[in-house]
Formats: C-alpha cells, sequence, structure tokens
C-alpha cells in the first residue's frame, strides 16, 4: 500500500528523519494560509499523488512569493499530472503539499528495500541523488552503495557513518546523516515496509542532512498489524475496479485489451493472460478467483469484467483440484444469467468432476463456446472478440 | 526414490484442527500411505485430543519424540506461521513445508536469519506443497491428476504447477516428485535448490520448471543448470503480459525496477540450454518432444 509524500515524511518524522517544515492542503486558500504560516521568503509547492516523476510533469514548483504559491496551487489542483508512472491520462491533483524552501547544497538519494536473494532489507544510498535510481544503476553503477542489514542487530551507527562518507557526506554533518539512516531503518521495519526512498536526501548550506522527499510502500500482508498505516489509504489513488474487487477478496488488475479473464490462482491467471496475447489477443484484465470461487464470487467477478467498456469476450479458465468444476459451472451458468451476458464467454474446465461440469454449461442453454483445453480456450476467445 | 518425501516420511501438521488443517488433512490422509504417514497434530490448547485418530501434541517438540514425526505441514494462520515454522526449526525437523498465504515479509526475514546454520529445508511459505505420487501428499494440490512417473515438477505457482502436471499425466509421463515452492518474496528452498535434488534423484530422468515474473531466482537456477545439470530440462515462466510494478496476485510477482519481467526470465533460461515453451499449454509435450531427442 502506497501513501503520499507528506504522509510519509511524517512517519520520517517520527523515526527522528529531519524534513522541512510543510503542510498539507486540499484547496488554494489553504495553501496560501500554509505559506503565511510557514515562515521564509521561499517556497515549494508540490502535487501530492503516489506516482513519481511528479517533477518533470510540473507537478513540483518553487514559489517567491505568496502570489507565486497561489498560482501554483491553482494551476496544480484538479489538474491532470502525467508522469512515467501514472500512464497516459495522469493522475488528478487533488492535494498538496507546501514547504519551506531549503539552500540545498547537494542532492543524494537514500532507498530500501527487501532484497530477496539475499534474504535482508537492503540499504542503497548514492551521491547521484534528484534523479531516478534505475538510471543510476544503468549509467553509473559504482555510484550506488548498498549494504545488507542484519535484522537482529539492525543498522548500527559505524555501517551508516561508513555509507554516508562513501556518498560524499562531509564529517560535519555524518552524525546528521547516521540519524537519518537509522530512522529510515527503524521506521521500515517498524511500519512493516517493503519499500522506502529519500529521493533526494539534501545537504543545506548550513551542513544540515533533510528528507526533501518521500516514498512508502508497505506490505499488504502486515496492514493488520497497522491500523494507523492503514488510515492513511487514499482510494483516489487506486483504481476503482481494483477497489471493488478487493471487497469481495477477488484479486483483479485492469490492462488495456479487450478478453476478460477469469481463472483461480495467480500463476494461471498470468498464463491464461499470456496465452491470449500468444494467439494473437489482448488480456483485458487479471483476475484470481482465488481457491473457494463461491457462485456470489463469480458473479461479482462477471460484473467487474463487464464494468470494462471495451470488453469483447470473456475466457474462464479453471484448473478445479480442490475446487469442483460442477461447482465453478454453477456458478459460471448463474452469474451469466444475472449479469445478462452480452458479450461471448469461453470456457475451460479441467479437472476434479469435470464432465459433471461441462454437462451443467452444455444444459443450461446459454451460448457458451467449450475449450477442450487452454490453447483451444484461448484459440476460441480470441477469434470470438475479432468477431464481436 | 523420489525427493525429500516418500512413503515412509512421517508428517506432523501443525494447525491441523481449524478449518484448513482439518480439511487438507483429511484429502493427504487419504491419498496413498497417508494414513500411515501422518501421524501426528499440533496444538497448545487441543493437546490430547483426536482428530479422524490423529493424535493432538502440545509442541513440535512433543511430537516429533512421541510419534518419530521428521517433516511438518503448517496450515496455521499468517500472524502466527512464522512462529509457527521457527517451532519446527528449534526442534529441529528435517523439513517443514508452510502452506499459509499471507505472512509479512518481515517476519519471513527474521525466521530466516533465525535458520541459518540450522539443518531445517523450508518449502514455502505461500504454496500447494509437495507430492510423491503413489506414496504421498503433504498440501492442498488434488491427488488424483498425478501419475507416478520420471518427471520431477517444480513451481512458484499452485494452479499452473497443477496443469504441467496435468498436461504431462494425459501424455502418459508421470512424475517423480512436484514441489510447489511457492509465490512469496521471502521463501525457503528456491528452484536451484529442488533442482540439485532431482539433478541427483536417480528415479528422476528430466524436470519441469515452472516460474513467474519477480526476482531472479529463475536466471540463478538456469544458470547453475548450464554448469550442472546432467538431465533435460523444460521452463515456463508466467508472466509476459503482466504489467511493470503490479503486484499479480502472488506477493512476490512483481516486476520492478526492470527487474524480474518474463521474457529477460526466458532469454537467460534459454541461453543457459533450457528447453523453453512461451505456450502453458504446451508445457507437457515440449517434454515429451525433448525426451524422444534425448533418448
Amino acid at each position: 500500500m502506497k501513501i503520499h509524500e507528506y504522509q510519509g515524511k511524517e512517519i520520517l518524522r517520527q523515526f527522528g528523519v529531519p524534513t522541512p517544515h510543510g503542510i498539507a492542503c486540499f484547496g488554494v486558500a489553504e495553501a496560501v494560509d500554509a505559506a503565511q504560516q510557514l515562515d521564509g521568503t521561499l517556497w515549494v509547492v508540490k502535487a501530492q499523488i503516489h506516482a513519481g516523476g511528479r517533477g518533470k510533469g510540473g507537478g513540483v514548483r518553487v514559489a517567491k512569493s505568496i502570489d507565486e504559491v497561489r498560482g501554483a496551487a491553482q494551476q496544480m489542483l484538479g489538474m491532470h499530472l502525467v508522469t512515467h508512472q501514472t500512464g497516459k491520462d495522469g493522475q488528478v491533483v487533488r492535494r498538496l503539499l507546501v514547504e519551506e524552501g531549503a539552500q540545498i547544497s547537494k542532492e543524494l538519494y537514500l532507498g530500501m528495500v527487501i532484497d530477496r536473494s539475499a534474504q535482508r532489507v537492503a540499504l542503497l544510498a548514492s551521491s547521484e541523488g534528484g534523479m531516478e535510481i534505475e538510471q543510476v544503476a544503468a549509467r553509473s553503477p559504482e555510484k550506488i552503495h548498498t549494504v545488507h542489514i542484519d535484522p537482529v542487530a539492525g543498522l548500527d551507527a559505524k555501517d551508516a557513518a561508513g555509507v554516508a562518507r562513501k556518498i560524499g557526506i562531509s564529517e560535519i554533518s555524518i552524525a546528521g546523516a547516521v540519524t537519518v539512516l537509522q530512522g529510515l531503518y527503524r521506521a521500515f521495519v517498524e511500519k512493516d515496509a517493503i519499500l522506502a526512498e529519500i529521493n533526494p536526501l539534501v545537504l543545506t548550506a548550513d551542513g544540515r542532512v533533510l528528507a526533501l522527499d518521500a516514498k512508502f510502500n508497505f506490505d499488504s500482508n502486515a496492514l493488520y498489524r497497522h491500523p494507523e498505516i492503514v488510515l492513511l489509504r487514499d482510494l483516489d489513488e487506486e483504481d476503482p475496479a481494483e477497489i471493488e474487487a478487493s471487497k469481495f477478496d477477488l484479486s483483479y488488475i485492469s490492462l488495456d485489451g479487450d478478453i476478460g479473464c477469469l481463472v483461480n490462482g495467480a500463476g494461471l491467471a498470468m498464463a491464461t493472460m499470456d496465452i491470449i496475447k500468444l494467439y494473437g489477443g489482448k488480456p483485458a484484465n487479471f483476475l484470481d478467483v482465488g481457491g473457494g470461487a463461491s457462485k456470489e464470487k463469480v458473479t461479482e467477478a462477471f460484473k467487474l469484467m463487464l464494468h470494462n467498456p471495451n470488453l469483447k469476450a470473456i475466457l474462464v479458465n479453471i484448473f478445479g483440484g480442490i475446487m469442483k468444476c460442477d461447482v465453478i459451472a454453477e456458478g459460471v451458468v448463474a452469474a451469466a444469467r444475472e449479469v445478462h451476458l452480452s458479450v461471448p464467454l469461453v470456457v475451460r474446465l479441467e479437472g476434479t468432476n469435470v464432465d459433471i461440469g461441462k454437462k451443467i454449461l452444455v444444459e443450461s442453454g446459454l451460448p457458451i463456446i467449450s475449450g477442450s483445453d487452454m490453447a483451444d480456450a484461448a484459440q476460441k476467445v480470441v477469434a470470438a472478440a475479432k468477431g464481436a | 526414490m523420489s525427493i525429500l518425501i516418500d512413503k515412509n516420511t512421517r508428517v506432523m501438521t501443525q494447525g491441523m484442527t481449524g478449518k484448513v488443517g482439518q480439511f487438507h488433512t483429511v484429502n493427504c490422509k487419504a491419498y496413498a500411505n497417508g494414513a500411515n504417514c501422518f501421524v501426528a497434530g499440533v496444538n497448545p490448547k487441543k493437546a490430547g485430543e483426536l482428530f479422524e485418530d490423529i493424535r493432538v501434541y502440545a509442541s513440535v517438540r512433543e511430537a516429533k519424540a512421541a510419534t518419530g514425526a521428521t517433516v511438518s505441514v503448517i496450515y496455521v494462520p499468517p500472524s502466527g506461521a512464522a512462529a509457527a515454522i521457527d517451532e519446527a526449526v528449534e526442534a529441529e525437523l528435517d523439513l517443514v513445508i508452510c502452506i499459509t498465504e499471507g505472512i509479512p515479509v518481515h517476519d519471513m526475514l527474521r525466521t530466516r536469519y533465525k535458520m541459518q546454520g540450522k539443518h531445517t529445508l523450508l518449502i514455502g511459505p505461500n504454496c500447494p506443497g509437495l507430492i510423491t505420487p503413489d506414496e504421498i501428499k503433504i498440501g492442498i494440490m488434488p491427488g488424483h491428476i498425478h501419475k507416478k512417473g520420471r518427471i520431477g515438477v517444480v513451481s512458484r505457482s499452485g494452479t499452473l504447477t497443477y496443469e504441467a502436471v496435468g498436461q504431462l499425466t494425459a501424455l502418459g509421463l508421470g512424475q517423480s516428485t512436484c514441489v510447489g515452492i511457492g509465490g512469496d518474496p521471502v521463501n525457503g528452498l528456491k528452484h536451484l535448490d529442488v533442482m540439485r535434488l532431482f539433478n541427483d534423484d536417480p528415479e528422476t530422468d528430466a524436470v519441469i520448471m515452472v516460474g513467474e515474473i519477480g526476482g531472479s531466482d529463475e536466471e540463478e537456477c538456469a544458470r547453475w543448470i548450464k554448469d550442472n545439470m546432467r538431465k533435460p530440462v523444460v521452463g515456463f515462466i508466467a508472466g509476459v503480459t503482466a504489467p511493470p510494478g503490479k503486484r499479480m496476485g502472488h506477493a512476490g510477482a512483481i516486476i520492478s525496477g526492470g527487474q524480474g519481467g518474463a521474457s529477460e526470465k526466458l532469454a537467460v533460461m534459454e541461453e543457459c540450454g533450457i528447453q523453453i515453451t512461451r505456450n502453458p499449454a504446451e508445457m507437457g509435450r515440449t517434454m515429451q518432444k525433448i525426451l524422444k531427442g534425448w533418448s
């Protein structure tokens, strides 16, 4: 689960990481008030969306007067901010962060991830701040320093200072950098984060170390023990279809094709998307109904897929193991009737009670196209989508 | 022979008395030699009770001492599952299979750290388990789709493994052991670890390796295969069409920072001499073809 920059900075401050003073705002007047409350003569107005790359898209503006703050806020609120992470339609800006400006002498990068191979939390640090770490990794990998952190001992001050020196932090600022690094690690572990980034981390003209940005992604499997993080969820930033799906315990992801797929199991669901593409079609979604797909779940899944105006056909691909094919077939028939299915439906059933399942489909009288195996079903659904 | 488990394996079930644990214990017990294999349950609150004639013990250590079970299967809910693995490791079991999906990744980091230097092997979490056909099934896979034979299967996914097994069985190609290593980013045995075991198993002639987007386990396994594997390997990776940055159902199935894409994995596997197929409906037939060429 992702959160906004201003929320991330609040978490960082709880763990002793200094950030510029700032106030989150939802309107232009609020933004002007915020600037007036923050002393100084320089402000930064930052669009709050979950995607990265906001600066290039016009979502970060420096203001030298209250009027400029007002102008920036007017321009940003409601805009469709397009970045390399938002897709072509962009994301509507509904929140701003107004911050005091900082005198920057150096921009650095800090990141924290779960390293799957090493099975450790990895700290990534670089002297190349302000740009995407993927670009740094491609262009000058020697400038990224990685430290794997022992989960029992944590990040000790000596290691933290060592990393800080490697990325060019001068002695006068080392103590500040250690505070930042240790605070970031504690926040990462105690809040069950799976990704954290401070980009840029800056050295100010007077030697302070400040987090100028904050990006967090939290482990959805651990949210049950973090009600305070759940409160930070912003549904405006999420796909409505995916939110709807999560209510029914369905795993759904929208894609840009026109063939809906309903599958049991995540791996088989991905493989089903792949085989549709292999036979010349385009999947409209990823949808895993899980191990225990009831009639209700299948009906909701059909409704979700049918919300998509581009949908031209549906492929149901079930390998019934624990879940019996006859139960699924009954669910599919009931769902197709309830939603008055308007697009061709191809069903491939395999596994336990497959013959009873197929019989139920045939006897339903519904125009269901039967696929004998995965390849046959994929070819039939691609043809159906093209004919529709 | 087979790998990891056979008809002589003795298993305890942690979380046997919950709804999921009960359901699968009944099925595992009914499969092949299951009635002799599943000898104990663990639940500190229900010690002394019986379920399906299987006795419940207060701890893993007690169950091991009383029954001689050296393998455990875990159905404990996510919040307690990592602690259940820890308990099995501390009791020095040989093998732990954790079926549970949804364990916080930081819990798994701590558990894997504690497992360093211990001899216990872990399969999963978030996996279907493993099966040696006609001998023993430990986990949630449908037993009847399997057939005893000489093909090894290792996979990160559940139903996609069943798909591969179903194709093999339909072609008359039986399986030595099928191992679901699970869809979580931090887990126990990787493709590479299982591949080593298949390489050394005299009753395995060839292996199907099924992977998916996320991480680099398949690439690491492929490089090992290039230098060490004496048996043919067929490979498939799910998620060629998966968009970057989106978690595709499994916690570990995500392309992040330009890493972990399916096409990249397939390219490395192909380079390393694995017979890849991009068509998930062709896993079985690809194996059939390669076996004809190999013999």
